[in-house]
């Protein structure tokens, strides 16, 4: 055999090995397919990176099945009143030339992913002055507006391309001259437990909303002396409201409720995870799923781990993995320490370890320890898991604690209405929201910078009072 | 019994074949009915007469009943924040928005219909196409006459009617002239405040 022939089979023998381990790689379920990826991921999706097909559904499809890929994760923030820019806007013809500067249609036109170069925060990748392209005559509308530069546009306080709830122009005169701490300062309450009765799908029948005793447990045979567990239940809202052991333990499917002890031990579940929350905290578990914490569980990937994590974590929680127990612990469901204890157990940027010693702390634990009324204190949750008024379905609403801790993160003006704003006066908050430093310092102090908003917005105001005073004469 | 079975036979053929000849009947004329043609013209025309009617309908029954004459509740851009209804527009431009939404899943059904005015507190319903800017001149300058043309449009063709669209109750005309975004301030019942734009998309 000659040299030729050798190297002709040595390189036969590896393409082939080199074409069997890319092919497996990329039909296979399991493997990991990051070799194939363009360019490293945005922080909104960096988790993701095992899970290629979460956006590229479709080997074959175009640029549309990418676009239902990002409309079926974000899609609900994409309508009006929470998107200034809905994409129905665009789809009239008579728009159709404003689409020709930047395809509106089509997140990615702004949001390209796999571009770290070009991506700036909230995963941009358009120049920042981007809004030049519809708005050029906006001094022409707004006279207010004249000689600003259009990089500053979506500077904090000012606009967002899409939500713009807290800082329409109305809106910024109804909450003229506010103080800095308003009157009342008391964050909402959750209905959970009072509108129980309108959520259908509670499995109230195998489970009614009684209260249950020591007698009534379900699996004492399982409990095997461990007092701890017991008296953990029996103080929780659970036992007080007929959960009993085996509406968590057992699976629910298999008819095992009522059932004999050999069935329920055939079916039993020493570690439930999510899905059994979801029977009936399924709108928590969807924004659980929603949000960064959960975001891989969706996906069916592995849950969050600290590990996993770009920002600062704590080294010895590495491991830990995130699903609805990390956090309120089982049995106990303690919602206070899912409030801040947990969360410090993993953060650890400075603006997480300032908490501490932030005036929210002190309000937080005067509440834990019943010296101020309910919903006075502070917590991580009060801010990144507020208590909003939240579209259950199409038709009914109901304050639930958003799970989805990124509903509101960024840009942070996105805050003020599910948090700063039942505490505190909007011209504050704007400044202190625009304040890195105070961010930092979790809010120590008073904010060292002014954004002009609130002026504007004043100045407007004067002007349509002297307008109606003169259509008045 | 033979004969009885006979007879039931006979009559399932009769039944049968009654119904097959119905069926055909039916389907004859379905096809013909679906065949048949309407100008875009008169579409355009039907299309305005439902949407103007429910824009009455809304605009007196309810927003000028309970804010001006019951005066139980206010009308509000902010609807949701204001806890108030919504203006006799948004309520228009949410019922557009949802049949073009609708209109995508239906491959023989395509329009969109915009309102718009020559003096629009919201200046994006400014008109903006040399149609949109003509129409709503015509419509205001000729009362009772619409407008119809054609106009191509990112590369489609469009038949475009304009109607006019006239300040039927108090609630319109006062809200527009004190609105502190209002480029006029002097409407009086029964003006053209603006039109509606229907277009419908045709072949070259």
């Amino acid at each position: 055999m000659g040299n030729t022939t050798i190297k002709w089979v040595v390189w036969i023998v590896l393409s082939t090995i080199a074409g069997v381990w890319l092919g497996y790689t990329m039909l296979s379920d399991t493997a990991d397919k990051t070799l194939f990826m363009p360019g490293p991921l945005t922080p909104g999706h960096h988790q993701l990176a095992q899970a290629c097909d979460a956006c590229h559904v479709d080997a074959f499809g175009g640029g549309e099945v990418l676009q239902q890929s990002c409309v079926d994760c974000h899609g609900k923030d994409r309508v009006k009143p929470f998107d200034s820019h809905p994409s129905k806007k665009f789809k009239d013809p008579r728009n159709a030339e404003l689409l020709e500067n930047i395809n509106a249609l089509q997140c990615i036109s702004c949001h390209t992913e796999h571009r770290p170069e070009i991506t700036a925060k909230d995963g941009l990748t358009q120049p920042v002055d981007f809004c030049f392209y519809c708005h050029q005559d906006v001094a022409k509308e707004r006279p207010s507006h004249q000689g600003m530069g259009f990089e500053t546009c979506k500077d904090s306080g000012c606009h967002n391309f899409h939500n713009n709830r807290a800082l329409y122009t109305d809106f910024l005169i109804k909450h003229l001259q506010e103080p800095p701490m308003l009157g009342e300062m008391i964050l909402p309450v959750k209905e959970f437990v009072n509108v129980l009765e309108e959520i259908v799908e509670y499995p109230r029948e195998k489970y009614p909303v009684i209260p249950l005793k020591e007698k009534d447990i379900d699996a004492s045979d399982r409990l095997n002396g461990k007092a701890e567990i017991k008296t953990d239940w029996l103080e929780t809202a659970h036992a007080n409201s007929g959960v009993n052991c085996t509406a968590c333990h057992v699976n629910q499917s298999e008819g095992a409720i009522n059932a004999d002890s050999e069935t329920i031990n055939a079916s039993w579940d020493n570690h439930p995870d999510h899905t059994v929350c979801t029977n009936c905290h399924n709108v928590e578990v969807e924004r659980f799923m929603e949000g960064k914490h959960g975001m891989r569980l969706k996906q069916g990937l592995s849950a969050m781990t600290p590990a996993l994590a770009r920002l600062p974590m704590k080294p010895e929680s590495s491991h830990e993995e995130l699903t609805c127990s990390s956090c309120h612990g089982g049995h106990r469901f303690d919602v206070k320490k899912a409030a801040v204890e947990s969360c410090l157990g993993c953060h650890e940027d400075d603006h997480s370890l300032a908490y501490k010693q932030s005036p929210h702390y002190l309000l937080w634990q005067k509440e834990i320890n019943g010296k101020a009324e309910q919903g006075s204190g502070v917590s991580c949750a009060s801010c990144h898991m507020p208590r909003v008024n939240h579209d259950v379905n199409e038709w009914m609403s109901r304050i639930i604690v958003d799970h989805n801790q990124n509903a509101n993160l960024s840009p942070n003006t996105k805050m003020i209405r599910s948090s700063c704003q039942h505490c505190h006066g909007l011209e504050f908050t704007l400044d202190a929201l625009a304040d890195d430093s105070l961010i930092q310092n979790n809010f120590s102090g008073k904010p060292g910078v002014h954004i002009p908003t609130m002026d504007l917005a004043d100045r407007e105001n004067k002007r349509r009072q002297q307008e109606a005073a003169k259509d008045d004469e | 019994m033979k004969d009885m079975i006979m007879k039931n036979r006979k009559r399932n053929l009769v039944i049968g074949t009654a119904a097959a000849m119905s069926i055909a009947a039916t389907a004859a004329i379905s096809a013909e009915v679906s065949d048949a043609t309407v100008s875009v013209k008169a579409m355009a025309d039907a299309l305005h007469l439902v949407m103007d009617s429910d824009r009455s309908v809304y605009t007196k029954k309810i927003v000028n009943r309970l804010v001006k004459k019951e005066k139980v509740i206010k009308a509000s851009e902010h609807f949701e924040d204001d806890k108030a209804l919504v203006l006799p527009a948004q309520m228009f431009r949410f019922g557009s928005e949802l049949a073009m939404k609708r209109a995508e899943k239906l491959d023989d059904v395509n329009f969109s219909y915009t309102l718009q005015s020559l003096w629009p507190i919201n200046k994006q319903n400014a008109p903006k196409t040399e149609a949109e800017k003509i129409g709503l001149k015509f419509v205001a300058e000729n009362k009772g006459k619409n407008y119809y043309t054609t106009e191509k449009l990112g590369g489609t063709n469009y038949f475009t009617a304009v109607y006019a669209d006239t300040g039927v109750a108090p609630v319109c005309v006062s809200c527009h002239n004190k609105h502190p975004d209002t480029p006029k301030k002097d409407f009086k019942i029964g003006d053209v405040m603006g039109g509606v734009v229907i277009r419908i998309p045709v072949d070259s």
